[in-house]
């Protein structure tokens, strides 16, 4: 028997093995470099190195290739567009974790206990956070261009794992944040068992792991029925998990709440970024033409998601759940752009996840600077009377709360128009009323935090905004002017996408 | 410069950056400022409407760029004779509304600065959403416009103002979306009819099954109704102009309640002829029960704010009849209609402010005998209330009847009921002017003090106006009449021949 090494094209590869070498080069800095510098140099290492990372899958836009990896990884046009969202949003998330007051000082220590108040006094900082984060930004990159189901299954895990970590790291509230912890990273455990589980039943069906493989035996139409579907299904629910549609979405507003909110603000954005591109691929290469047995039932999810997420969101008190269950109603639109099957669907998939993704990363952003003397205050409450004491920054969260509620002029809107006017061109009329809907019932709740802020008077206990930080500054403006300018000048980035936005296979 | 609609849409946005520069606590300066820009745009107004050429029936200072080519959505704004008056009305409405609420802002949540801001945000939109010829732009135009709306009335009204803009927005929103709904079927059916386009007379041109005729129609009408309102979309107006302040309502109620009166003209008939064929007789009796429901309701209240509100939903009952008869006189009528009932609108609301700002209270039962303390300002309210029940001799008269001469000459019934709209009118106009009027002057009453020459110079346009038009509409009607005409005709409909009378 022999063994023949594998030929990688390290080209294509090469964002993905940028941001291995640094999350690598991180870990040794953990060793190597004394406590007072480690914040610093982490930082700059690691926005260092997605800023590479950026550089280059800019340099090879436009080259495709499905033999980059033996067959097991697949660079096109969407793996270029998603790959840069996912960059994008991961930098200015990273802007959002240096702000120490979000991290515990001591992970490992016990909450409450003499070690932990010890380790809050000599100033230790959880530095690791840095290389989790680019551990995981590797797992998001790789996740939507995957071409295997091993692959993709590797890369789920590579994301996921670093974030079952990052959400128990919370200063404040840690039992909280260890709860949410757990909860994420033992549904994350199901929902992987459930992917591998369907996963084997496609493999049983055509005999390969390839989605080329996959592919060609749905097309042929050989296969056993029955394992197609119990394989789509089992797939479906290990992604529909990762974007948090009902009815898999149970961990997302504990894991929200629970997590420091820089986490929060990076799962929420770009991991949401990779798991629609993962489930886009799959869906518009492999499975499309089996599209009579699975466009129904994700129809009928898409539809639950939205109402789902907006209904419940009403009842929420704390803006960190409000923001969970909406994003939780956003997986729904989204669901409808992966409905649509078309390529004005897969533009406005694209479209509306960097948009959205950059409006959370800037809604977050806000949230972690409304404090009071104990940390950050969720509790909606207390938010009364904010646009009085901090207009600014009042003005800057209503701005992203009317995108989310897609008011024209912001990002939000030409999110939703393109990507219901997709779903309704492919024929899915129920999904866009059912869209349409729940943004209005969406707005109600949107409109009241801004009701909250504007029109009511603050509690004693009132909550102060601190004065922001540069980097936070920064990804606060730049949310900020990305969603305005996507709402009045989109044309030029979707121009941009339509050019790119083509599945090869 | 060349005048165009875009300049005109940027000298208030101009006018509010200006505002934005300015520090705080300068309040004057800022009402200055606001009422130099909103008549710099009155003047320009003017300019287009004294150069636009009244024959034509082609859309004229037409303006047309790419905007977001890949969804084939243009900036598109042109004018033709019925949105040109209704921007008329906008921008003649807009100085009057800042002069004669100069300390409006004062009792606000904010600075005056930023109460004059929205109000020119305001009226930037205002005249884009009459302008816009592309269905997206005006969609936009017209969701983005509740915004500023809903702040000034959450963030600078009186009572119950944050509930109110809630219920305002909330009702706006909602049918906006199915607006949209509409908008995304007519933009995928446009994409299966050779290619994606948003242009109104492109789209006019579409081949459509009459269900989906109809269910986008539906899409249209509902969003139109609730901003018009029509009953039964209605019941966020009264707390809406309840709580807002008097200038406000004015805009709310003059202003943008129109777009809804407009886009039922210019999109839900120029695009679905054949659903708005179906639908007429429906709409028709969903006009005469506002006309009759908004007259009994005003007849009961004790608010004078709610009281303006629901005779507003009266005549907007006749606007709408007016449009459905798919005559030439209902139409020209109903367009007619809408700018004068900004003008009484304005006159009343106006008035009704002064009048709770100077007493305290906007209970009808609280005023008495004005007529000898404060007789300018009693002459004004009696004056507004004679226009607004549509007084022979006062502009609102010419427009009520030609509504009802273009309605009786195809739906007789509803005309006849509609007629009995104008004696409720009379009801609820002249118990409060009595109550508030006349009689013994009651307590609290004695020492009000009659309207300041600001006041008077505010109102002194809007009695001119009104008392011109009343007696030579003729100015207006000859810009009205060709563009009615030829939504009429687009239609399909030729005038009916009057059965009983022979002959005009």
């Amino acid at each position: 028997m022999t063994f023949s090494a594998p030929i990688l094209n390290y080209t294509i590869l090469s964002p993905i093995l940028i941001i291995l070498a640094g999350a690598l080069i991180g870990v040794i800095i953990e060793a190597f470099v004394s406590k007072a510098f480690r914040p610093l140099v982490q930082l700059i290492l690691t926005v260092g190195t997605l800023l590479l990372a950026l550089v280059q899958v800019f340099r090879i836009r436009g080259t495709e290739s499905v033999t980059a990896a033996m067959g097991s990884v697949i660079f096109d046009g969407p793996g270029f567009l998603l790959q840069t969202a996912i960059l994008i949003i991961s930098i200015i998330s990273v802007f959002l974790i240096a702000d120490n007051e979000n991290f515990t000082a001591l992970a490992a220590a016990i909450p409450g206990s003499v070690e932990e108040q010890e380790s809050i006094q000599q100033g230790n900082k959880v530095t690791e956070v840095y290389p989790l984060t680019l551990f995981a930004v590797a797992g998001m990159l790789l996740f939507p261009i995957s071409s295997d189901l091993i692959t993709l299954f590797v890369a789920l895990e590579m994301l996921s794992l670093p974030l079952y970590l990052m959400a128990g790291l919370s200063r404040r509230r840690r039992l909280l944040s260890q709860e949410a912890a757990l909860k994420y990273f033992l549904l994350g455990a199901f929902s992987s068992a459930f992917f591998l589980f369907g996963a084997a039943y496609l493999y049983g069906y055509s005999g390969d792991i390839t989605f080329a493989g996959i592919r060609d035996s749905v097309v042929g139409g050989s296969g056993n029925d029955i394992f197609l579907l119990i394989g789509i299904a089992f797939v479906s629910i290990g992604l529909l998990f990762k974007v948090g549609a009902v009815p898999f979405h149970a961990w997302s507003p504990d894991v929200y709440q629970g997590a420091p909110t820089a986490v929060t603000a990076f799962m929420a954005a770009a991991t949401k970024v990779a798991a629609f591109g993962a489930m886009l691929r799959i869906f518009y290469t492999v499975f499309a033409n089996a599209q009579w047995s699975w466009t129904p039932l994700l129809s009928g999810i898409a539809i639950i998601t939205m109402l789902f997420g907006s209904f419940v969101a009403i009842a929420q008190r704390d803006v960190k759940r409000m923001l969970a269950y909406s994003s939780i109603a956003h997986a729904g639109f989204l669901l409808a752009g992966v409905i649509a099957l078309n390529k004005a669907g897969l533009s406005a998939s694209i479209f509306y996840l960097f948009a959205y993704g950059i409006a959370t990363v800037g809604a977050f952003a806000v949230v972690t600077l409304v404090r009071d003397s104990s940390g950050e205050v969720t509790d909606l409450n207390r938010w009364a009377g904010l646009g009085k004491r901090s207009p600014w920054v009042a003005t800057v969260f209503a701005f992203f709360l009317l995108a989310f509620a897609g008011i024209p002029l912001t990002s939000g809107f030409i999110g939703k128009f393109s990507i219901f006017s997709a779903a309704y061109e492919s024929g899915a009329k129920g999904v866009v009323i059912a869209g349409v809907l729940s943004s209005a019932i969406a707005a109600f709740f949107y409109i009241r935090v801004i009701v909250l802020m504007f029109f009511t008077d603050s509690h004693e206990d009132a909550t102060t905004v601190v004065i922001p930080s540069v980097l936070t500054r920064i990804t606060v403006i730049f949310s900020f002017v990305i969603t305005v300018a996507l709402g009045v000048y989109p044309a030029p980035l979707i121009d941009f996408i339509n050019k790119f936005a083509t599945f090869i296979r | 410069m060349n005048i165009s609609l875009t300049l005109l849409m940027a000298l208030p946005l101009l006018g509010a950056a200006v505002l934005a520069a300015l520090p705080k606590t300068n309040a004057l300066l800022a009402k200055q400022i606001a009422f130099g820009s909103t008549i710099l745009v009155a003047l320009t107004t003017i300019a287009i409407a004294v150069s636009f050429e009244r024959d034509n029936i082609n859309l004229q200072f037409v303006e047309s760029h790419q905007w977001i080519p890949s969804f084939g959505i243009n900036y598109a704004v042109g004018l033709d004779g019925i949105s040109l008056v209704l921007i008329l009305m906008t921008t003649l409405l807009a100085p009057i509304v800042v002069l004669a609420g100069w300390n409006e802002s004062q009792s606000g949540r904010w600075s005056t600065k930023t109460f004059y801001i929205l109000i020119l945000i305001l009226e930037m939109m205002a005249i884009g959403v009459f302008a816009a010829t592309d269905v997206f732009l005006f969609y936009v135009f017209f969701e983005a416009m509740l915004v500023p709306v809903y702040f000034l009335i959450g963030g600078y009204g009186t009572g119950e103002r944050s509930a109110a803009a809630v219920k305002f927005l909330l009702y706006s929103l909602f049918g906006g979306l199915l607006m949209l709904a509409s908008i995304i079927g007519l933009y995928v059916l446009s994409g299966s009819q050779g290619g994606h386009t948003f242009d109104t007379q492109a789209l006019s041109q579409l081949q459509m099954s009459s269900t989906t005729q109809n269910l986008l129609f539906l899409g249209f009408f509902i969003a139109f109704a609730i901003k018009a309102p029509l009953w039964p979309f209605h019941t966020w107006l009264p707390d809406a102009a309840d709580s807002a302040t008097p200038g406000t309502s004015v805009l709310l109620l003059g202003v943008l309640d129109k777009v809804g009166t407009f886009g039922m003209i210019r999109y839900c008939l120029t695009l679905f002829p054949d659903a708005t064929k179906t639908f007429t007789p429906t709409i028709i009796v969903l006009s005469v029960i506002s006309i009759v429901y908004g007259a009994f309701l005003a007849i009961g209240q004790k608010d004078i704010k709610r009281l303006i509100a629901f005779t507003s939903i009266s005549h907007f009952g006749f606007i709408t009849m007016g449009i459905f008869a798919m005559t030439s006189q209902g139409h020209s009528g109903a367009t007619l209609y809408m700018f004068n009932h900004g003008f009484s609108t304005a006159a009343l609301f106006l008035v009704a402010g002064w009048m709770i700002s100077r007493r305290g209270s906007s209970t009808i039962a609280d005023f008495g005998g004005l007529q000898r303390v404060t007789p300018v300002l009693a002459w004004a309210f009696f004056f507004a209330g004679m226009s607004s029940l549509a007084l022979p001799g006062l502009s609102s008269f010419v427009s009520e009847f030609l509504v009802l001469v273009g309605t009786y000459t195809r739906y007789p019934v509803a005309a006849i009921i509609a007629t009995f709209g104008i004696v409720l009118a009379a009801l609820y106009i002249l118990i409060p002017v009595q109550r508030a009027l006349h009689g013994p002057t009651t307590a609290g009453n004695e020492n009000l003090s009659d309207l300041t020459l600001r006041e008077k110079v505010a109102i002194t346009p809007v009695v001119v106006i009104i008392l011109f038009l009343g007696f030579y509409p003729s100015p207006l009607l000859k810009v009205i009449n060709p563009a009615a005409t030829h939504v009429i005709s687009q239609l399909g409909f030729s005038d009916p021949a009057p059965t009983q009378l022979g002959g005009k």
